[in-house]
């Protein structure tokens, strides 16, 4: 922002920092409570549940690459499609904008540290135990959990393995996670601020960030009374979806869907930050509507606790119902176009440069608004009865989760890596990334809108004849997606490890105090706190 | 760290965000009792009254007929035959109709069941009145057995114009393990799973 700037007197202090330097080998990792260490720690959990989850996707696609069953069992193909949404949603996307949150909050608004570094380091060190167990379940006696990702009940109550105990409690320990996660977020942002940082300063990422952390706590909870209810269901005797003793499955999908829609932005709303940070400095104008920003952001937080049962039109609502949570959804289009107006319009006329952060930036403009405008079409009512369940759905929720979530956190790594590392990373590899991903990715995605609008299930192993041209084309995407993802793994070694020296400012147009710290910055961002005009 | 100054006291936040975290866990599950009342209250989800109608004001609608639809199917995990003696029949809506469910154990057992109705479209079930009904009981049939059960009602001439057609469909479930005296049923076993 272009009225931010410190003391100049601040920056002498960093350099007396040596006697803080953390102590070395694995126990610098296992007591940090440093923002910058747990950030680093949740950004390489995050790419390793990325391979993880992608690994599963790769089994997917092999699988679904012709017709009949060639590789896997059908139980297994199962028990694939639900981790990998898991991982994906759990340990890859939501860690990885925690990560970033730890790194980024207390450097953009002057702090030291994050408020509360001691639950900091909890929050991060019980991910890895969740995860474990939910890897672990798979190999069990049985399997791990098949019933997708939104474990339905009675799929998961009545016609689930044992892994179930296994899997809630890895929800719960994820969810718990979270939930400090947010909370620290929250009293960082609250508390921390320095000088002359007014609410209405603060940069977009941090906006998004709190709005999100507030979404955490309100949602995150009602996961874990959902995971609570699927466990007494099976195991205590409890009746809570179970017709049988006066309970209702299709409340189960009232309450997961409370949770399941506001996670969404959850999702994606740091994105919004990150690319609202991103793009001003490549256009090299500041961000148009900045208020409008903030105010399209909470107004999407807010819809997103409306609008739940658009996932479930085809449950038998009354029109009443159908008509409300379809012009609900439809109005969540109006703040986030908002947002895409004001992403363009800040790219007007401004003087534009395509470094590989931009790049990624202006694919999640675009590929973003494409998923949007699919879940425009999904959102109609009657259209929906048709889409539901097929892979419309599909390619609907991967373009806003992997061009717009993945692509998002890809773009903020490259721009920030950098300021992180102190190095410039491989502007030619990075373009290389950039481009395989984009194009293997459109093969893998886009064609399932036409296999989906032609009626193929989703979440099935086996499809009709008709679909086997189009689901080859969109494994070979697949299978270039996630070889396009190792030379991303290339960039950061090549990056971390050396390369040219980056400046303070790094980018021409970058702006805000992160940017003013050194690159590589000190262990402790601002222990005295900067001035902010 | 020692010249940072005035840190500022977090725990006031941090107690209002536990109590958010916390009533939100509850709410949670208030959902389910709110859900049943809404439900109640609207009859949107198909659920009909579990208690017997009386027919008082029940003026019969010579005018409109409605066809009235009977579906029944036993649980995936009760061995019991179970169907309806009528597939359908065209009522006037005030008009007290009497059907019959036949049920069969046809295990070498004891077993209780309990049917558990659902009417479809969901917006018809609140003009569904039951005043005599085999679900507002439990059935026990010892091994063999067979039983025919009655069901009388009648539609609410009430009825919205658009509903031409109201399915009733039983589901019947295997109630034995639950059907035990009082003091043993509330000591449900935690190890099994309650089919």
């Amino acid at each position: 922002m272009s009225t931010v700037t410190t003391d100049p007197h601040a920056h002498g202090d960093h350099h007396d920092e040596h006697h803080h330097r953390p102590p070395a080998g694995l126990k610098r990792w296992l007591y940090t409570t440093n923002h910058k260490d747990i950030g680093t720690l949740y950004l390489l959990f995050a790419l390793t549940m990325f391979f993880i989850g992608g690994a599963m996707a790769m089994v997917i696609r092999a699988e679904l690459f012709q017709p009949g069953l060639q590789l896997v069992q059908a139980d297994f193909f199962n028990q694939m499609t639900t981790v990998h949404g898991l991982i994906m949603v759990f340990g890859a996307v939501m860690p990885a904008f925690t990560g970033l949150a730890n790194w980024l909050i207390p450097m953009m608004i002057g702090a030291p540290d994050m408020a509360l570094p001691r639950m900091n380091n909890w929050s991060f060190w019980i991910l890895p135990f969740a995860f474990s167990i939910l890897l672990a379940s798979l190999f069990m006696e049985g399997g791990g959990p098949g019933f997708g990702w939104t474990f339905y009940a009675p799929l998961s109550t009545k016609y689930s393995g044992d892994s179930t105990a296994l899997f809630v409690f890895s929800v719960h320990i994820m969810g718990i996670s979270s939930i400090m996660g947010a909370i620290n977020v929250i009293v960082t942002i609250f508390n921390l601020r320095a000088p002359g940082m007014t609410w209405m300063k603060m940069p977009l990422f941090v906006w998004t960030w709190l709005i999100t952390a507030y979404l955490l706590i309100a949602v995150m909870p009602v996961l874990a009374g959902t995971v609570t209810m699927v466990l007494t269901d099976k195991y205590f005797g409890t009746s809570f979806f179970d017709a049988a003793g006066g309970g209702d499955p299709v409340l189960f999908q009232h309450i997961f869907w409370f949770f399941g829609h506001p996670e969404v932005y959850i999702m994606i709303l740091p994105a919004f930050g990150i690319v609202s940070s991103i793009v001003p400095t490549f256009a090299r104008k500041p961000l148009f509507g900045y208020a409008s920003m903030v105010y399209a952001t909470t107004s999407i937080a807010l819809l997103s606790f409306l609008v739940w049962a658009h996932h479930m039109f085809t449950t038998g609502m009354p029109v009443f119902a159908e008509l409300f949570f379809m012009y609900c959804t439809m109005l969540i289009a109006v703040p986030t176009g908002v947002k895409v107006f004001n992403w363009v319009a800040t790219m007007w006329r401004g003087a534009m440069t395509f470094e590989v952060p931009m790049m990624f930036a202006l694919a999640f403009i675009v590929l973003f608004t494409i998923g949007g405008l699919s879940g425009l079409m999904l959102a109609i009512t009657p259209a929906d009865f048709q889409y539901h369940d097929t892979y419309f759905v599909v390619a609907h929720f991967h373009y806003v989760l992997v061009t717009g979530a993945i692509f998002s956190i890809i773009a903020a790594a490259y721009y920030w890596l950098p300021k992180w590392t102190g190095h410039m990373y491989d502007e030619g590899l990075g373009q290389w990334h950039f481009w395989c991903s984009l194009i293997s990715v459109n093969m893998l995605f886009f064609p399932m809108h036409f296999v989906g609008l032609a009626g193929m299930p989703r979440r099935i192993p086996d499809y009709a004849l008709q679909f086997a041209d189009f689901n080859a084309f969109i494994s070979i995407g697949g299978f270039a997606f996630g070889l396009s993802q190792l030379i991303f793994v290339w960039v950061l070694v090549k990056c971390i490890r050396g390369g040219e020296k980056a400046t303070n400012q790094v980018w021409e147009g970058a702006e805000g105090l992160e940017w003013e710290l050194p690159s590589p910055p000190p262990y402790h961002s601002f222990t005295t706190p900067p001035h902010v005009k | 760290m020692a010249e940072h100054q005035l840190q500022p006291d977090h725990k006031p936040l941090i107690k209002s965000l536990l109590v958010i975290t916390l009533a939100m866990f509850g709410f949670g599950f208030a959902l389910v009792p709110l859900y049943d009342v809404f439900c109640d209250l609207t009859g949107i989800n198909g659920k009909t009254s579990s208690m017997a109608a009386t027919a008082d004001k029940a003026v019969v609608d010579q005018k409109r007929e409605i066809t009235v639809e009977f579906l029944a199917r036993p649980n995936a995990d009760m061995p019991w035959l179970f169907k309806p003696q009528t597939q359908k029949i065209k009522v006037h809506p005030g008009e007290i109709k009497l059907v019959y469910y036949e049920a069969e154990n046809i295990t070498a057992a004891t077993m209780t069941g309990q049917a558990v109705p659902s009417v479809a479209p969901g917006q018809a079930a609140l003009y569904l009145n039951k005043m005599e009904c085999f679900c507002f009981t439990q059935q026990v049939l010892t091994a063999g057995q067979k039983l025919l059960m009655p069901l009388q009602f009648y539609v609410d001439p009430a009825l919205p114009e658009q509903f031409s057609t109201i399915t009733l469909s039983y589901t019947l479930y295997d109630m034995t393990k639950h059907s035990q005296p009082e003091t043993v049923a509330a000591l449900i076993p935690t190890g099994g799973n309650h089919e």
